[in-house]
This record gives structure tokens, sequence and C-alpha cells, in this order.
């Protein structure tokens, strides 16, 4: 297995899949300043996936670029989270989630922008800036809504309810995770569990909502085993145009 | 209370800007806020590198129907425009 390019697809699938969740919320926020600012994340994060994807292609050495990547693979070559591929609910769930996954990407960021691949190091760099706005922003509206009102407080908890067991999978360490780290390129996700874990933690509590005592972790995401039903109906709206038109251009 | 956010001015000052400009207005739940909103809204494309954010009501502004009696009065009075000097060079930007 070429782990490089595992790594590499988890990364850019990461920002894609995210990227395209968040997507879906154009011309649907609830306000038009938050409408503008959903999009901007959402191209915030196709731009990485462009590097990631880019950079995974040329590694995979086959002639694939970052379009072919991403609209030419089927659910299962996909390496995302579980987390980012479940279908958005109200917009409290989809900032929820985004606060959850930013507020791995910032400190993961921080440690890939050390990388010792270079090309590793500029993406991690350019990425890192964008995930502390993300996170800066994603992290006040959970606190926003989450210590609101009644209802959007009782909203809140039922994104985190059911968020929750997907938030583990990110710090489950495999076989990838340890060639990587052996070889210079990235720490294991559980070394950064910790500091997931507080910064989440500080959130919640301001945003009064109660973390779930359970550590169950939905899993098979990120190593393409078991998706969730929801990723295949989401490329299928994703991927349409380089499906029924191959190549098309504009 | 009202269910709609208090509407904020944005000014913005921009890459070689001297001073921040108006550039609009935005809803947002607190200043905070409507700095994020006007990083959003009005620097996507690289417009500025300051924001200035005031609650819209707290602006006090001129009357229209005062037009007469507040600026014609200055019309007739163009030895207050410094235009009569010529400025040296070393002077730079007025």
């Amino acid at each position: 297995m070429n782990h490089l390019f595992e790594f590499l697809l988890r990364q850019g699938d990461n920002a894609l899949v995210l990227g395209h969740r968040m997507s879906e919320w154009c011309g649907h926020g609830p306000a038009l300043e938050e409408d503008i600012a959903l999009a901007n994340t959402a191209l915030d994060l196709i731009g990485q996936t462009r590097l990631w994807l880019e950079l995974a292609g040329d590694v995979e050495g086959k002639g694939r670029d970052a379009d072919a990547l991403a609209y030419l693979r089927d659910a299962y070559d996909f390496r995302n989270l579980l987390l980012l591929e479940v279908p958005n609910k109200d917009f409290g769930h989809s900032i929820l989630r985004q606060f959850l996954f930013d507020a791995f990407q910032v400190p993961w960021l921080t440690e890939l922008s050390q990388s010792d691949d270079e090309r590793v190091a500029q993406i991690a760099a350019k990425s890192h800036k964008e995930a502390l706005y993300h996170l800066d922003r994603s992290a006040e509206t959970v606190i926003a809504l989450g210590d609101g009102t009644q209802q959007s407080n009782q909203r809140m908890q039922i994104a985190l309810d059911y968020l929750w067991p997907y938030s583990g999978e990110a710090f489950a360490d495999d076989e990838t995770d340890v060639a990587m780290q052996e070889q210079g390129i990235a720490p294991l996700p559980s070394d950064i569990k910790e500091i997931w874990h507080d910064r989440v933690n500080a959130v919640l509590e301001k945003a009064q909502l109660q973390q779930p005592a359970s550590d169950f972790a939905h899993k098979g995401g990120r190593n393409g085993a078991c998706h969730t039903e929801h990723l295949g109906h989401m490329l299928a709206t994703m991927q349409i145009l380089q499906r029924s038109y191959p190549d098309a251009v504009w | 209370m009202s269910k709609e956010w208090p509407l904020w001015e944005i000014f913005i000052r921009g890459q070689h800007g001297m001073s921040h400009r108006h550039v609009g207005s935005l809803h947002a739940t607190d200043a905070e806020h409507a700095i994020k909103n006007a990083r959003d809204v009005y620097t996507r494309r690289n417009e500025g590198v300051s924001i200035w954010v005031v609650e819209a009501e707290k602006i006090t502004s001129s009357s229209p129907s005062d037009k007469g009696p507040m600026y014609d009065p200055a019309r007739d009075k163009i030895y207050r425009h410094p235009s009569f000097y010529d400025i040296p060079d070393e002077v730079g930007k007025m």
C-alpha cells in the first residue's frame, strides 16, 4: 500500500466532502451574512482539496489529477471521516460539525506544517490560516446558539448527541498513520486528541451543552472500509456533470 | 424584542488606503460578529487590512432638509481653499 497516497487522500477528501456539504448551504443560510460566510468556508475547503489531491495524484504517479480524484472515484475509494459526510440538518448541526472538525484541523495542521515533507508542510501552512478563522467563527457560533434560547440550546444538544459518536474516528491510528509518523511526515492523530478534547470541552461548557458520556466511535471512513449510505448520494450530486459529460470543460 | 439583528455600518481601510472608507452595511448580533461578517462580506477579494464597525443607530447624521443653511454659506468663500499657494513637492501628499 502507498501510505503517503492514502494519507494525502485523507487530507484531501476531508476537505472535499466537508466543503461540498457546506456548499449545500449556498442560498439557504439563515441570514445573508451567514450564507456568504458559509460559502467562503466551503470555497476555502475546496481550495485546500485541490492542493492535497493534486499532490496525491503526483505521488500516485498514475496520471490522475485533482479533478480525476475528486470526480471520478466512487464512494468506497473516499477516505474522509464519516463525521463530514453525514447530511446537513439544521444550521446549528452544520456549524457544530464544522466546529468539531475545525478544532481537530487547527492543531493537526499546526503539526503538519512542521512535516519533513516540504510539500505537505507548505499545504498545511496555507490551510492553517484558513482553519484558524473557521474555528474562530464556528466556535463563537456554537457558543451563541448553545447559550442562546431554550430552543436553540435544545437543537444544539440534539446535534451534539447525533454527531458525537462520529467525532472519535479522527483519532483512531492505523498502519498508514504509523507509517507517516515513522517517515516524519505527520504525527499520530491520537497525539492531538487531548488538545482537541480540551478545546471542545471549553467551548461546549460555554455553550451550555452536555458532552455525551459514551466514547463509542463510528469508524470506516478514513480507511474506506465502510462509509455511511449518505456519501454515495452526495457524490451522485457532486459528480453528475463529469459522470454525464466526461471531460466536459467550461 | 425585534428578531432582526441590528444594522452595522462597515468601514474598511484598503491595502494602500490612508483612511477607513464606508463600504456598506450588514446585520450582526454584536460588534465582534459584525467584524467577522464584514470580513466575509466585504474583504473576500483582498480589499482590506483593517475593519471598523459602528452600530447604525449610534450614528447621528445631519438632516437633508438643513442642506441650505448647513452648506450653502461656504460656497462663495473661495478664499478658504488653499488654492492660492504653490505646494512644494517635498511636502508630499496633502
